[in-house]
């Protein structure tokens, strides 16, 4: 839910029961203040009626006790209940012959003295209707929320909207931000002291976010330059001590594991180099490259090592597959898909190559058991014993795949087959 | 052949002075950019080992500087960064070659020989050794006058070798030269050796032939 409804669902809430319980106050209220204003007037009209009983006592003598002539009627009473009268209010009901129907009336009895009688005295008055008074009074109050309702939403709206602006505008850059991209987050000066607040801390977080990011990936890239020339010294030096001609048989090949074990770094150093190289984005240069014309060329030039390990790279189907890409990068994708399949296969067996127009298979006879496919694409993720592998070689081929929206995936049916998926162009 | 090697690691510089003084060049060498200018300013040199990451300028502003002058030497750059751009700016101010360090000696040889020789036009065209003759326009194999037909890598193999032929050359130098970097991952490079039995099958009636020293690498005999 958004901010601004849910706002507005709690004044809602929160104003039917103010307005509920101020309304029945009121309604209370009122009705007080009105019998107070005709008892007022009842006992005002008791006055009157004394008074005139003074000018005509005829009054005092009319029966009329269902108030059929007049809206009073004097009852003599013994002077012990004179004495002992209390004056009372009551609503009673009386049959109105406009309305057609009973309605309640105000009575009011009282005791008055004539000379040396007594008498009750009753008046009544009509009354407000209650049910009519609670109608309407249900009708204004439920005008005036939805009308406060309606005020209320229109200035959250408007209102709110505006002075939450710049939280919003915060919102949707957070949601585009991408660290990888290295674009920095766009603030709105605002005047209000919370957002600008919210906003230096969030412009502060996401720089030292992406500060750290670059630096890790500067610090492998860096890592790997400052290798390179010790190695190179290293391994230059040990070549030139094996072409010295009084070197003894095992001395030789003692220099030779050393320099197997120092080339072995190279290529670590080197597939990391690479692997950074390709996230930091820095093969621009993209040409439309064939894949099948790629794959032919590459597997010529494995042909020597298939051989030497008893296999045949075999290209079933060739069609003509074409993409978009950097030619470097495609070319390290398909030699180190094949390679790993040259690598893992089986001796003796075949490995085949499909290449239709969207989609590039190679499958190999290998272990019988499926890999597991979530640390499969991961870095140092050696399968098996293999120690000449540097455990790169898949996961710079899925980083060359991820940078251009292709899906390689791995699935065993019988064979180990790695696919790369061509997004549609 | 004057070789200026321009290196500001001291061993580096060492290394590749010692190996290419086996050869007979006549090796200079400087370790600054400094250095490098006034040299080349006073010298003619048939090849600049150019590291282009020098503490004091870029290698690639003594290339603009060569280019000014006219000089004709060939350029090797040399350099730990091994970046695109490099190398494409290298090769754009006139550089001969781009050589990413780490590098096998063999292969440093191999791409001095190669800019020499495309830097002397008029220099042979033919390689005589032993009772071998190549002509390397052709990249045809005479030996004792019959022609023999290589196969790519086998002509490779052999011309690697009689470049470095003073060397041993060993097998992962010449499996990179020869098949390219990309089969560095191979579990061996013992797949060498059904091309390298090939090779000597065909060497039967030359003067050379190819020894395998200690399983470690191989080596060009003259007998």
């Amino acid at each position: 839910m958004k901010l601004l409804n849910y706002t507005s669902r709690y004044l809602a809430f929160l104003l039917l029961l103010l307005i509920s319980v101020w309304a029945i106050l009121f309604y209370y209220a009122m009705l007080e203040e009105i019998y107070d204003s005709l008892d007022d007037g009842l006992e005002n009209q008791k006055f009157l009626m004394v008074e005139r009983a003074a000018e005509d006592p005829s009054i005092l003598s009319q029966d009329d006790p269902e108030f059929k002539k007049h809206i009073y009627n004097f009852t003599p009473i013994s002077k012990e209940n004179y004495q002992n009268f209390k004056e009372s209010y009551r609503d009673t009901l009386m049959y109105m012959l406009n309305e057609k129907d009973f309605e309640p009336v105000r009575v009011y009895e009282s005791a008055a003295i004539y000379g040396d009688e007594y008498y009750k005295l009753k008046i009544i008055t009509s009354m407000v209707e209650e049910d009519d008074l609670v109608h309407d009074l249900a009708a204004y109050i439920i005008g005036l929320y939805l009308i406060l309702l309606a005020s209320i939403l229109f200035l959250n709206n408007l209102l709110l909207k505006r002075i939450w602006k710049p939280f919003y505008f915060l919102i949707e850059q957070l949601r585009k931000f991408k660290i990888e991209k290295g674009e920095s987050i766009v603030i709105q000066e605002s005047p209000i002291e919370e957002f600008n607040l919210l906003n230096s801390t969030v412009e502060k977080l996401t720089q030292k976010s992406t500060n750290t990011y670059i630096a890790q990936k500067q610090f492998i890239e860096n890592a790997s330059h400052e290798l390179q020339t010790p190695l190179a010294i290293s391994i230059n030096k040990l070549e030139l001590l094996l072409e010295k001609n009084d070197l003894t048989e095992s001395h030789s090949q003692d220099i030779a594991t050393v320099l197997d074990n120092l080339e072995r770094l190279t290529r670590l150093n080197k597939s990391l180099l690479l692997l950074s190289k390709i996230e930091n984005k820095q093969f621009e240069f993209e040409e439309v490259v064939s894949f099948a014309e790629l794959t032919k060329h590459i597997v010529a030039d494995f042909e020597d090592l298939a051989e030497h390990r008893e296999m045949k790279i075999m290209i079933a189907s060739n069609q003509e597959l074409k993409f978009q890409i950097n030619e470097d990068l495609a070319i390290v994708l398909l030699i180190n898909l094949i390679k790993n399949s040259l690598i893992h296969g089986k001796k003796g067996e075949l490995i085949k190559i499909d290449i239709l127009p969207d989609r590039w298979h190679i499958s190999n006879l290998g272990d019988p058991k499926s890999l597991d496919e979530t640390s499969l694409f991961e870095r140092f993720a050696k399968a098996g014993s293999n120690k000449r592998s540097t455990g790169l070689g898949l996961a710079i081929a899925k980083a060359i795949a991820d940078r251009y929206s292709i899906n390689l995936s791995y699935n065993f049916k019988g064979a180990h087959i790695f696919v790369l998926q061509f997004p549609k162009t | 052949m004057k070789i200026l090697i321009v290196e500001d690691e001291p061993q580096m510089l060492e290394n590749m002075r010692q190996s290419l003084e086996k050869e007979h060049y006549n090796v200079e060498a400087v370790s600054n950019f400094k250095s490098a200018l006034e040299r080349i300013g006073v010298y003619n040199y048939d090849c600049i080992l150019l590291d282009i990451g020098l503490p004091d300028g870029n290698g690639l502003e003594l290339l603009k500087q060569l280019k000014k002058m006219n000089k004709t030497g060939g350029v090797i750059i040399v350099s730990a960064k091994d970046s695109l751009d490099d190398r494409l700016n290298g090769l754009d101010l006139g550089a001969d070659d781009y050589l990413p360090k780490p590098f096998h000696m063999a292969e440093l040889h191999a791409r001095v020989k190669a800019v020499m020789r495309r830097r002397n036009f008029e220099g042979n065209k033919i390689v005589e050794i032993g009772n071998v003759l190549i002509n390397l326009e052709s990249r045809s194999v005479q030996i004792e006058g019959e022609e023999i037909v290589f196969n790519r890598k086998e002509y490779d193999i052999l011309m690697y070798l009689i470049t470095n032929k003073t060397r041993l050359v060993t097998k992962a130098a010449l499996a990179e030269h020869v098949w390219g970097d990309h089969i560095d991952q191979a579990d061996s490079f013992d797949f060498i050796y059904s091309q390298m039995k090939n090779l000597r099958k065909k060497l039967e009636n030359a003067t050379i032939n190819v020894e395998a020293v200690y399983g470690v690498g191989y080596k060009l005999q003259i007998s």
